[in-house]
């Protein structure tokens, strides 16, 4: 086993800070400010950051879901208890503080890296405060520097119309929530801004849930800028430091996270050339169907195009020799073969890790080409997000989706669950329901093949008369 | 400091902030690289210009005012001094005529004084409605299926009647095609303001009243938008938005929010007009007449009038700014040199208390 007390060191000088505790804060839910002076064996390194991405990745998958936060509430409580909870409440918090400080190592690495974990581990100290009892949450709030006192029932009272008229102005329901905060206004000055507090005689009104907003907000600057920190560190001296003993498993943690990235097509599945179009119409997502479509009528696709919809291709089995055919086969049309040999196939080898670098490129995952920002000219991204409502419809009817399907979806996009609609599109256009949901067009090209071909086998072993 | 004014002669007299080190020294600071050199203390103040109402108002336009659109300005000073008070907590406040075609407001409490941009913009952005900017039709955009009770107090008990008993008729907003359009414009459903655009046209120039005709529209307008057929999102609050794209104040945001924005002090003589920017009484703004206000030459005049007398220390006394001064000291600053004094008092107390408490065995 290796020598605890250097491990030890290390850790608290990766994470960005030398003793202290590390936030224990009040009824165990801990601030991360500090990394903690604790023994950590490396098997725990390990098991103890794989326990908590457990956690991470299932509020991504029910923040993806577009989950009420009633609902992650509940979720958030579950996954914390199957994975982090120990008998010995001091063994839970030691769990707690080792993981998150072991993932910052993790996910410090790149820009994106840093953007998924801070989302996600604001979202769990979000609804882990919202657990916590009123007297634990008051300690954190003075932690915070938000030492606010609750409002006196008679108080309350006395306010109650005015506060529910403001809670119904900004769009919440007319119930007020039971407990506010009467604050001097000099400290909220985003909810002045917004309209967002009942304000008198200098005092601003505020909710509970505006309190836990500010809490986060505070939580959330700190972990980012401890981010930043702890990457400047890891790349000064622990990676070289540590390249034989945690470096490698730091690495391998954050590729657990992609899970299936369909960079290597699975079961050897080929795709042809003449098959493309009936694929298209098939099995393929709505975004890669308006590309195809848009490929074929221009001749031509801009470099979004090409590399959402050319990823995609590969990760559905398309060999590197077909793809030149296809692209040269559409772009000639525009730009003749020439010029497709000279400026456009080396990408196509690129992308296929056959030039430069020679990095196998890995299709993008919905998350991706979500946030992706089309311009002018461009067609890439999600149909579901930046297709405007009638353009949508349209290419939703052409799929065959119309009626009530049709507007379950369309509400989907109407509160910005892309995936959801992307996922109920799928339901309704092979009519079986997909329990866990598309987060990769790839998926969606290979569960819709094989539903396809277990059709097909259920047709082809129907005894014929 | 009256020997220095007499002295220098200036032409106007602007206020800005208290700095933390003597400004005719900064220069010398400014190698140590820290900001040593900023605002320490300032008044909240607000700035509001009738020019900036041009696009809803046809009697003037730019810096001229009438008797028909100060009442604007009327307007602004009783939304903003209401909510000073009662939302804010403020209570040392001060309106000024800014001398041609607007009105100051200089908010002096110790705690508006020590305020930081952050919270100056917080509070300017709580005031702001009108989003103006050339790409939109529609700048007053009203959301939510209730207004926040702030916006809601200020329609109810200002805006609602002044929109319908003062300005439809004085501004005319309904009498011609061009002026209806505007407001047409602002309802976010074609078929609605074509369908009561269709119906006026044919209506033009009928033997009613010009009264009528603006009166009648709006009331046509109105029932229209809030009948039950269309209930559609955007237009649950269109006739409030419309009342305040046309009433509510425009600030100034740039003012309110950095505390070094130089601003006119009050009683100074407005360079352009020659008249006096005297203070404005908040409970009395319907009174207040632009067009009334004393001048300079006036002022020269009334002086030369009463004659020389040895004690030329109330020769404001004789003057037409006899009123405005006296207003000025009763009502703004006799309450505010008491405030102050007994902050220095208390403060002091708190210190005393503390050494004591610190030398106790």
């Amino acid at each position: 086993m290796e020598i605890v007390r250097s491990h030890r060191q290390i850790a608290a000088a990766a994470a960005g800070g030398g003793g202290g505790d590390g936030g224990g804060g009040a009824g165990g839910l801990p601030t991360y400010r500090v990394a903690p002076q604790l023994e950590v064996r490396l098997e725990e390194f390990e098991l103890f950051a794989i326990d908590r991405l457990g956690v991470l990745k299932g509020i991504a998958d029910g923040l993806s879901r577009g989950k009420r936060p009633e609902e992650m509430e509940k979720l958030v409580n579950e996954l914390w208890k199957a994975r982090m909870r120990h008998q010995d409440p001091a063994e839970t918090l030691n769990k707690d503080i080792i993981s998150h400080f072991v993932l910052r190592l993790v996910y410090c690495r790149t820009e994106e890296l840093r953007k998924w974990f801070l989302s996600m581990e604001t979202t769990l100290f979000r609804y882990r405060f919202r657990l916590e009892s009123p007297e634990s949450q008051r300690m954190l709030m003075s932690e915070f520097q938000l030492p606010y006192k609750a409002l006196p029932h008679l108080e309350f009272e006395a306010v109650k119309d005015k506060l529910s008229q403001v809670a119904r102005s900004i769009g919440q329901s007319a119930t007020v929530e039971s407990v506010f905060f009467k604050v001097p206004f000099e400290e909220v000055p985003d909810l002045v801004a917004s309209r967002r507090v009942f304000l008198s005689k200098g005092y601003a009104y505020v909710a509970m849930s505006q309190v836990v907003s500010l809490v986060v907000t505070q939580f959330r600057c700190n972990i980012s800028k401890a981010l930043v920190l702890t990457n400047r560190k890891w790349m000064a001296t622990i990676k070289e430091q540590e390249k034989d003993r945690l470096t490698p498993i730091v690495e391998a943690l954050s590729n657990a996270y992609f899970g299936p990235d369909y960079s290597q097509p699975k079961d050897a599945v080929e795709i042809s050339l003449k098959d493309i179009d009936q694929l298209a119409r098939t099995s393929f997502p709505l975004c890669m169907r308006h590309m195809l479509e848009k490929l074929r009528e221009n001749h031509h696709l801009k470099h979004g195009g090409r590399m959402q919809f050319g990823l995609f291709l590969k990760g559905a089995g398309l060999k590197l020799e077909y793809a030149l055919s296809f692209w040269r086969a559409e772009f000639s049309q525009k730009v003749g073969s020439e010029r497709f040999d000279k400026e456009y196939a080396y990408s196509i080898r690129h992308n296929y890790g056959k030039e430069g670098k020679r990095t196998d490129y890995t299709p993008y995952s919905c998350q991706k080409i979500i946030s992706a920002t089309p311009g002018v000219g461009d067609h890439h991204g999600c149909p579901y997000r930046h297709f405007g409502e009638e353009n949508l419809r349209a290419a939703l009817n052409k799929m065959g989706v119309s009626g009530h399907p049709l507007e379950e979806i369309m509400d989907k996009v109407k509160n910005r669950h892309y995936q959801l609609a992307c996922t109920l599109t799928f339901e309704a256009a092979h009519g079986v329901s997909c329990d866990t949901g598309i987060n990769h067009p790839n998926q969606y090209f290979s569960e819709s093949q094989n539903i396809l071909k277990t059709k097909n086998q259920a047709v082809q072993s129907q005894p014929t008369t | 400091m009256e020997s220095s004014i007499k002295e220098k002669c200036p032409f106007k007299i602007d206020i800005g902030p208290v700095y933390s080190v003597d400004p005719a020294k900064r220069h010398a600071y400014a190698q140590s690289g820290n900001n040593v050199f900023v605002p320490v203390e300032r008044e909240l103040i607000f700035d509001i210009d009738i020019s900036d109402y041009d696009d809803v108002r046809y009697c003037c336009s730019g810096a001229d005012v009438c008797k028909d659109c100060w009442p604007l300005m009327t307007i602004a000073i009783k939304i903003l001094d209401a909510s000073l008070r009662d939302d804010f907590g403020f209570n040392h406040i001060l309106w000024a005529y800014s001398g041609r075609r607007g009105v100051h407001c200089w908010v002096c409490d110790s705690r508006a004084r020590k305020l930081n941009n952050e919270q100056r913009a917080a509070i300017a952005d709580y005031f702001r409605v009108y989003k103006g900017g050339e790409n939109t039709m529609k700048k007053v955009s009203l959301t939510g299926p209730v207004l926040h009770p702030f916006l809601a107090r200020s329609y109810t008990d200002v805006l609602k009647c002044f929109f319908e008993d003062k300005l439809l008729l004085s501004q005319q907003l309904f009498a011609s095609e061009e002026r209806y359009r505007k407001i047409l414009d602002l309802i976010p459903d074609e078929n609605i303001a074509s369908e009561l655009h269709d119906r006026w046209q044919g209506n033009r120039r009928s033997s009613i009243s010009k009264e009528d005709v603006n009166a009648t529209r709006w009331e046509q307008l109105k029932t229209t938008l809030q009948s039950g057929k269309h209930k559609a999102q955007g237009l649950r609050r269109c006739v409030e938005e419309i009342v305040f794209s046309y009433t509510y104040p425009r600030l100034d945001m740039e003012v309110s929010k950095h505390m070094n924005h130089l601003l006119k002090a009050p009683f100074c003589i407005h360079p352009k007009t020659g008249r006096v920017c005297v203070p404005i009484d908040p409970n009395n703004c319907d009174d207040f007449d632009p067009t009334t206000v004393p001048t300079l030459s006036q002022l020269l005049g009334e002086l030369n009038a009463a004659g020389l007398h040895s004690n030329s220390e109330n020769d404001w006394e004789r003057t037409s700014l006899e009123k405005p001064i006296r207003f000025f000291r009763t009502a703004f600053l006799q309450p505010m040199l008491k405030a102050c004094k007994e902050e220095l008092e208390s403060a002091y107390n708190a210190k005393l208390q503390q050494s004591k408490n610190s030398l106790a065995w």
